[in-house]
């Protein structure tokens, strides 16, 4: 019973992670109906602005307290959104109209020019940091055994929580949200209303790339190993998250990654570690046969 | 149309590497390193490339072999087997000689069969997979030891100091990981231990918690790790953070200073096989000296790359004539082969004759031979 508890607790902070990075995701696809293939890239760039911060910080001697945190999550946000914003502005509005597979080509692109980018300008060799959060707390104990949940896991829980709520709140209640939904219903009928939609694609990046920041941060505090190529791993859970969860759908993408999360720590706790990944894609595999459209996405309407 | 277009191509093609054949018997002598120059195991690719560096500089320095320079290149295989057998392509067709290299097992295995049908010879530094040497190739040579044997000298260890504890054994998946695993557990099992979990892990992840966690819930107080340091690392700083009090032994993946890096203070204690410190024999003390003077440790690999090329030079010059067949039989029969390492003579199989491993410990970021 401690052992599922414990295994619960680690299968919900794992999955807390993929889920935000799986919000990118699902944000660009919902806007353009494009896989942004840099987003996982993007989250590593996250997560090198953070160390940099975190290490210039340490070197001034004032990296203290949550408000030294809140200034990394912060300085990490803001120029993680400007590669965001770069990237698109280079890489896909000069593609928009044409063919199909055009971006999803140049955003392949665009991963292995971020990955050589950061390879070159920061080595190939990964970068430790030591804990900044350490300790926890005990939940239980049962015989020797301790269920502890860290602080790292309960902030990393708390934050994608609260990101979740006011970006829901953002898409469904504020006038930008009108914009972006209007877009993503169909982009030539807003503009004609008057709707500013490369903007709103340009903010949709931005606010995807600061999600990837703090994502990035979360995993450097928790991890403390980074290296240029964490992106791909990350980015591939990520966007099965958002395609099991339902690409396109915000609490979609939070529950594809919480499920993917649960799933590989659980395979991993009860069956055999190494077929964690198989587990995990026969699953996707299953769900997608029987909900084409993932678990809280709904079906696009082919306008005649 | 078609002919004519085909035969103008072999015409200029041949015209094109006419003078680069000629430049190869005149000019210098190409070798190449090869290891995880960039991602995860990068650290051990670095000491390859500046063993090897230093070599080439010495040798050139002394009259290059048989009059003439060697010209070193330095191949990335990112300890991936696909990009070792595109690298061995490349490098052999650049008619490279000699490889001192690669570093993963996985990598040396692919790349040995490429090398054997080209008819370049190689040299492993670090690749100790018996499987590497075992299979009847004609090229192969390592200066390390075989992970029977390591596996050999950590499994008794275990069983026989560590019987009272509960055990468990953890690897990668990877040629050398899952071998070293099981030969541990092979000479284990055999002095009389049983492990209580054996599994394999996914190299290049960050959370190792499910795994940590049922550590803890089996009350593991032994950990064997055949696996890297960056994994290595992760596995035991994530069990410290847990609170769990548990003694990583691993294998010789683990000598590089960042496996400290990455643990920090949790790899207090951990315990390693490798080979006695190279760094302290008479026969390195004046080229550590060099390396120290720049403010380079030779720590880990770096001696043995060294040693590779320092001992096929004195194969080369020994034959007397640029054919490896002719060097691989001269470096089997003509040793022991005088290197920064010791002497040195090999097996018809390749592997070192005298091999050793012993135990080191980590303590306070730093790792020492224990007696």
């Amino acid at each position: 019973m401690a052992y599922a508890l414990q295994q619960l607790i680690n299968g919900v902070a794992l999955g807390m992670i993929y889920g935000l990075i799986a919000v990118g995701y699902t944000m660009v696809y919902g806007i353009i109906g494009m896989i942004n293939f840099a987003h996982g890239d993007i989250f590593m760039v996250g997560a090198f602005v953070a160390l940099i911060t975190i290490v210039l910080l340490l070197s001034g001697g004032i990296m203290e307290g949550p408000g030294a945190i809140m200034l990394v999550l912060l300085v990490s946000m803001c120029v993680t959104a400007l590669y965001g914003w770069t990237v698109e502005r280079v890489a896909y509005r000069p593609l928009r109209g044409s063919f199909r597979l055009a971006p999803l080509i140049s955003a392949i692109g665009m991963s292995i020019v971020l990955q050589n980018y950061v390879q070159v300008a920061q080595g190939a060799r990964v970068k430790p940091l030591e804990p900044i959060v350490p300790g926890g707390f005990t939940v239980l104990t049962e015989g020797t055994f301790v269920v502890q949940v860290s602080w790292m896991q309960l902030v990393i829980v708390l934050v994608t929580l609260a990101v979740l709520a006011v970006f829901t709140w953002l898409v469904t209640r504020t006038a930008l949200g009108r914009s972006m939904r209007a877009c993503e219903q169909d982009r030539r009928m807003a503009q004609l209303l008057g709707i500013n939609t490369d903007r709103v694609i340009s903010i949709t990046f931005v606010i995807g790339a600061s999600l990837a920041a703090v994502a990035g941060m979360m995993y450097l505090l928790r991890y403390g190993v980074i290296d240029f190529y964490i992106g791909f791993l990350a980015g591939v859970k990520a966007f099965t998250a958002a395609v099991l969860g339902g690409i396109g759908s915000l609490p979609g993408a939070v529950l594809g990654g919480l499920l993917i999360g649960l799933i590989e720590t659980f395979w991993s706790a009860y069956f055999s570690v190494a077929y964690k990944d198989v587990a995990t894609f026969a699953i996707l595999a299953i769900v997608l046969i029987f909900m084409p459209t993932g678990l809280l996405g709904r079906a696009e309407v082919e306008k005649v | 149309m078609f002919n004519r277009r085909v035969l103008l191509g072999a015409t200029g093609a041949a015209a094109l590497s006419a003078p680069s054949l000629v430049q190869a018997q005149s000019g210098p002598i190409r070798v190449a390193s090869v290891g995880p120059m960039t991602g995860q195991y990068a650290a051990f690719g670095t000491q390859l490339r500046i063993g090897a560096e230093a070599a080439v500089a010495d040798l050139n320095a002394a009259g290059g072999v048989m009059g003439r320079q060697l010209a070193l290149e330095i191949g990335d295989d990112a300890c991936d087997p696909r990009q070792a057998v595109s690298v061995a392509n490349q490098l052999a067709s650049r008619r490279v000689r000699f490889i001192a290299g690669h570093f993963c097992s996985g990598s040396s295995i692919p790349a040995r069969d490429v090398y054997a049908e080209e008819g370049v010879l190689m040299m492993s530094p670090a690749s100790t997979n018996p499987r590497f040497t075992e299979e009847g190739k004609w090229n192969t040579f390592r200066v390390c030891g075989r992970d029977d044997q390591q596996g050999q000298v950590a499994g008794t260890h275990i069983a026989r100091q560590m019987g009272d504890q509960r055990v468990a054994i953890l690897h990668d998946n990877s040629a050398y990981g899952r071998g070293l695993a099981e030969e541990t557990k092979k000479a284990m099992n055999a002095a009389g231990k049983q492990e209580e979990i054996f599994a394999a892990y996914t190299p290049g992840e960050r959370d190792y918690n499910a795994i940590v966690s049922r550590l803890q819930a089996a009350n593991i107080q032994v950990l064997y790790i055949g696996g890297y340091h960056t994994e290595s690392g992760l596995i035991l700083r994530q069990a410290r953070e847990r609170g769990l009090n548990l003694t990583l032994i691993g294998g010789d993946a683990l000598v590089t200073n960042e496996f400290w890096q990455i643990a920090g203070p949790a790899g207090e204690g951990t315990l390693m096989t490798f080979a006695s410190d190279p760094r302290r024999r008479p026969t390195a003390a004046e080229v550590v000296a060099r390396f120290r003077a720049r403010n380079v440790d030779p720590e880990g690999y770096v001696l043995y790359t060294y040693a590779a090329l320092q001992i096929w030079a004195a194969a080369m010059a020994r034959t007397n004539a640029d054919d490896p067949r002719r060097i691989a039989a001269t470096l089997k029969s003509g040793g022991p082969w005088q290197s920064v390492l010791g002497p040195i003579s090999f097996t018809d199989k390749g592997d070192p004759t005298e091999p050793d491993y012993v135990f080191y410990r980590w303590n306070n970021g730093a790792y020492a031979e224990i007696s």
